[in-house]
């Protein structure tokens, strides 16, 4: 009788872990992703449809405050600078809530990005349903998209490389690597990494 | 069995694993943490009160710090004498973080705060992603350390 209740129990524990799994689960490699309308710091709205030309895009969740987003903001902006003439400009998104972390503010996003003269947009998620519905969770974490017709694909998720604390000791470029990969119209060999960084602060 | 006086010192992977297997009945509590985790930091006294409320139990707390290894001797180092933490403290130094996460818990994505509770005599081995209170961490190891 006691087993049997256990092992009711423990299906229970298990159905209740599959339907209510921690976090979201958002998108995998290979999934379509969804554009969005998100208001930049020069007060416009970018959306991904914008971008006529572009190929893809390198779409990365980041922030002001987090010091992994500082480690790797100056090599987010060469990521820019280095694809988006070969189609794959990147789109910086932050999605923390400004009330948990005053820093990462839409005004404070907009006087960072024109300390650093940002060459990219750098959006504010307000809702948090671009990153909620991307599963982005981490800052930095980066999703490359590529189009697809009319849609957008999802090609990497992860991190920008797998040192965070000093570019020159990085010994694999994730993006990189990818992003040549997907240029010469290969599959991704290593389509997935862990994003390292600060979690993104939910609004609770 | 604790000192006073806390040495901070930067260990690889591989000698966190190890301190991962002591093959006796004490049982570990790995606390992931780092001086930039607003979370991190609220927990903290949270765990180190295991150590002090069961002095005379075979349970024991160890920090290991995420921070950046440049922040060793001066970030973590001064944080460590300001909160007067007694339990010990390790740098896990290896920032290739794919390299080793998934040997923690397959499961985890690095994000901090994160205890693992070890008891290898006892075979067990349990993985927490969350912010414990005192209360919520006394009820998991107290039946193992009874």
């Amino acid at each position: 009788m006691k087993s049997v209740k256990l092992i009711l129990l423990s299906t229970m524990a298990l159905f209740l872990m599959i339907a209510f799994k921690p976090g979201n689960a958002g998108y995998n490699v290979g999934d379509k992703a969804k554009d969005f309308k998100l208001k930049n710091v020069n007060g416009k709205m970018v959306s991904l449809a914008d971008y006529k030309s572009a190929k893809g895009f390198i779409v990365v969740f980041t922030c002001n405050h987090c010091p992994f987003a500082k480690a790797y903001e100056s090599r987010i902006m060469d990521l820019d600078k280095k694809y988006a003439s070969q189609g794959f400009p990147v789109i910086a998104i932050s999605s923390n809530d400004k009330d948990a972390v005053p820093e990462d503010a839409p005004d404070k996003m907009a006087a960072r990005a024109k300390e650093k003269n940002y060459t990219f947009p750098y959006l504010f998620d307000e809702s948090q349903d671009i990153a909620k519905t991307y599963g982005a969770a981490k800052t930095p974490h980066v999703f490359i998209l590529t189009k697809k017709g009319a849609d957008l694909k999802v090609e990497y998720i992860g991190a920008i490389d797998d040192n965070s604390d000093d570019a020159t000791k990085v010994k694999t470029k994730y993006v990189e690597n990818a992003l040549t990969e997907i240029m010469a119209g290969k599959p991704v060999t290593t389509s997935t990494t862990k994003a390292i960084g600060c979690t993104i602060k939910w609004r609770s | 069995m604790q000192s006073l006086a806390q040495e901070v010192r930067a260990i690889s992977f591989k000698e966190f694993e190890v301190m991962t297997q002591r093959n006796n009945d004490t049982t570990y509590i790995f606390n992931f943490w780092a001086t930039w985790c607003g979370e991190c930091v609220k927990e903290l006294p949270n765990i180190e009160q295991i150590n002090n409320t069961y002095l005379d139990k075979k349970v024991k707390v160890i920090f290991i710090s995420l921070d950046f290894k440049k922040d060793l001797e001066t970030r973590l180092k001064t944080f460590v004498a300001n909160h007067h933490l007694k339990s010990e403290v390790y740098l896990l130094d290896d920032i290739d973080y794919n390299s080793w996460i998934d040997k923690v818990n397959k499961d985890w994505d690095g994000s901090i705060p994160a205890t693992l509770i070890v008891n290898n005599s006892k075979n067990i081995r349990l993985f927490y992603r969350k912010e414990f209170t005192f209360a919520e961490l006394e009820k998991i190891i107290l039946p193992i350390i009874k």
